[in-house]
């Protein structure tokens, strides 16, 4: 079966890791990876695997617009609207690794179906990728969800400038995606950074109030859930198991990385590319099945 | 004439860890009538993570930022409304516009020592606001002075007027914060200031040591009203400034009282050094997470002293309340 051909637009942490994820895809190949500096570390990467690089940015694909069938944009919210816009009109299907949130949210162990339906999806975050799959099954087994928290401590050398400056876009996106999911009223997202030596792996706790709870029913879909979740994320681990205490759902789990271009304990990082792989590879499998792919508006 | 302090009193923000976050709008006004007539130039208000950190991970206020603000802001005349900010709680958009509306006058936007940079937008806005600013460094005995002095600078540079350091676990020894802010003072060209906790019963010595070493902003709180086994308690801080010839702008009489009326309206206990809370400062954990250790451990029938040591060597920062559990859950585990 022939590979989807992918291009890569962000040539920085999440672009590169992403670059060596495809390389072991049976489904993917990335025909163009594309930065603004031929001199960056993850640009010599690339070289170094015989991937085609550009430093033409989005012009890249502008001007030999036949060049792959889907892109992932790994640069920053805000040139992910501008990307968008060109992208769109060239019939690209696009997986957005930022918040800019111009497609709909998808996490893989939840929403993959509904998700390849859309020329654009959105990654949400890792803290997301990491937590909402728990909170919509608290949101599955509990019907009165009063509130629900999800608080995220990730080694601080996995938090590169982009994410440092763009906290309150994370908390933001986050949150969003908890509500919508659980179908929470209210939710909140928090974030820590740890400068422990050696690194901590990312650690997420999910909290809730509910009104009845109904912990068996939880223990038992979580544990299918995380299941399913190693299928794209072999680093993702229950840590706590659905526990009441002092009045909450209390949840914890933890995600280490493949080690692939970032550091083993950089789990937020690997788990939101993980994601985008497993619904990248859906795209394919979709695309390689007979019969127009048509997509719904975004 | 020796030098002014600048004092801030943050006994409705830090006081609200020992009450797991339950003071209520009346209890901020009384004592805000109280530090206001005292002349106490800023009163800090708040959950105990500051704005926005009301949760299940931390405590949940039994007030709502606005009212705890609001409230604050009909009792203050003379004293400035302070907010503690730490990004990844507080959101300028959800949080910090909010507060400048209700009318906080100085915002000190805080991180863990070694993470300075999330505080660059949360800094340029307040100033942007044209409110008083400071950057707060936290647990900063996790940090070496040359480390804490790139971090400060970091602020320096966003705009911060001022830098505090924070020993949040009450860890340090005068010497410790001689170095630091020694350091600090050297490094920076804007005022340093510092906030002690009690817990190895140094919070008066270190405050002196701090002022001594060239800072010159303290904060303090009355009967040391705060996490764990407590701050500097102010009005002792007050008098010992007085002895040592420092101006400040307090009236030892006013503060007095006002430390009085906040034992008898706000506290359901007087902060002691308890035995846990002298582990807790030897093994360097948050003051914030007494309340929760003891809880839990309780639940679980495990030693306090272990968690506290064990949470130590993780070496887990303010905010990750919830290692707690998953430290008890795994002394359990062990014994069985």
């Amino acid at each position: 079966m022939s590979k989807l051909r992918v291009a890569i637009l962000g040539s920085g942490n999440i672009g590169t890791d992403l670059l060596i994820k495809i390389q072991r895809s049976e489904y993917l190949e990335c025909v163009l990876f594309i930065g603004r500096n031929l001199s960056s570390p993850g640009m010599a990467k690339a070289i170094s695997l015989g991937v085609k690089v550009s430093d033409q940015s989005i012009n890249a694909i502008v001007k030999d617009p036949d060049c792959c069938d889907l892109v992932f944009d790994a640069t920053s919210a805000r040139d992910a609207q501008h990307h968008w816009a060109i992208l769109k009109k060239l019939g690209k299907i696009v997986v957005d690794m930022t918040p800019a949130k111009v497609g709909g949210l998808c996490i893989p162990a939840v929403n993959l179906n509904d998700s390849i339906a859309q020329q654009n999806v959105n990654m949400v975050t890792c803290g997301g990728q990491a937590s909402i799959p728990i909170a919509y099954l608290i949101g599955q087994t509990h019907p009165d969800i009063e509130y629900i928290e999800v608080v995220s401590s990730i080694a601080s050398r996995s938090a590169g400038p982009a994410t440092r400056l763009n906290l309150d876009e994370y908390i933001e996106t986050t949150e969003e995606g908890v509500k919508m999911f659980s179908g929470a009223k209210r939710a909140k997202a928090i974030l820590n950074l740890n400068p422990a030596n050696p690194c901590i792996d990312m650690q997420t706790t999910i909290f809730a109030k509910v009104a009845e709870p109904n912990i068996e029913a939880l223990a038992l879909a979580v544990e299918a859930m995380v299941k399913n979740i190693n299928s794209y994320v072999p680093g993702y681990q229950l840590l706590v198991s659905p526990i009441y205490e002092n009045g909450r759902i209390v949840v914890m789990v933890k995600a280490q990385g493949l080690g692939d271009y970032l550091p083993k304990y950089a789990g937020n990082l690997d788990i939101i590319n993980c994601a985008a792989i497993a619904v990248a590879e859906e795209y394919a499998k979709k695309a390689a099945n007979p019969g127009a792919v048509t997509f719904l508006a975004n | 004439m020796k030098q002014h302090i600048l004092i801030s009193d943050p006994t409705l923000r830090d006081g609200n860890h020992a009450v797991a976050h339950q003071l209520s709008a009346k209890q901020v006004a009384v004592y805000c009538q109280a530090a206001d007539k005292a002349g106490v130039p800023i009163v800090e208000v708040g959950h105990g993570n500051g704005l926005g950190a009301s949760s299940l991970q931390v405590g949940e206020s039994l007030e709502s930022d606005e009212v705890l603000l609001t409230t604050a802001r009909k009792h203050l005349g003379n004293s400035k409304l302070g907010i503690h900010v730490i990004p990844g709680f507080a959101t300028i958009q959800r949080d910090l516009r909010m507060a400048i509306d209700w009318g906080v006058d100085v915002i000190r936007v805080a991180s863990h020592c070694t993470e300075a940079d999330i505080t660059q937008r949360h800094i340029g806005y307040s100033r942007e606001k044209g409110k008083e600013t400071y950057g707060v460094l936290m647990m900063t005995h996790m940090a070496s002075p040359e480390l804490l002095v790139e971090e400060a600078q970091k602020m320096e540079l966003y705009g911060a007027e001022g830098i505090i350091i924070m020993d949040s676990a009450g860890a340090y020894l005068p010497a410790d914060v001689t170095e630091r802010i020694a350091a600090l003072v050297d490094g920076l060209a804007i005022p340093v200031g510092f906030h002690g906790h009690n817990n190895l019963g140094m919070g008066i010595a270190n405050s002196i040591a701090a002022i001594e070493a060239g800072a010159t902003m303290l904060d303090g709180t009355a009967r040391g009203f705060g996490a764990g086994a407590g701050n500097a308690q102010l009005e002792v801080l007050i008098a010992v400034l007085d002895k040592m010839g420092y101006s400040h702008g307090v009236d030892l009489y006013k503060i007095l009282d006002a430390a009085d009326i906040a034992e008898k309206e706000i506290m359901p206990l007087v902060p002691v050094i308890k035995s846990e809370s002298v582990v807790s400062g030897l093994a360097g954990v948050f003051s914030g997470f007494s309340k929760h250790v003891n809880r839990i451990s309780k639940e679980y029938n495990v030693d306090q002293r272990d968690v506290y040591f064990e949470l130590g060597r993780r070496k887990v920062v303010a905010g990750q309340e919830d290692l707690i559990i998953e430290v008890v859950l795994d002394i359990v585990k062990r014994r069985s």
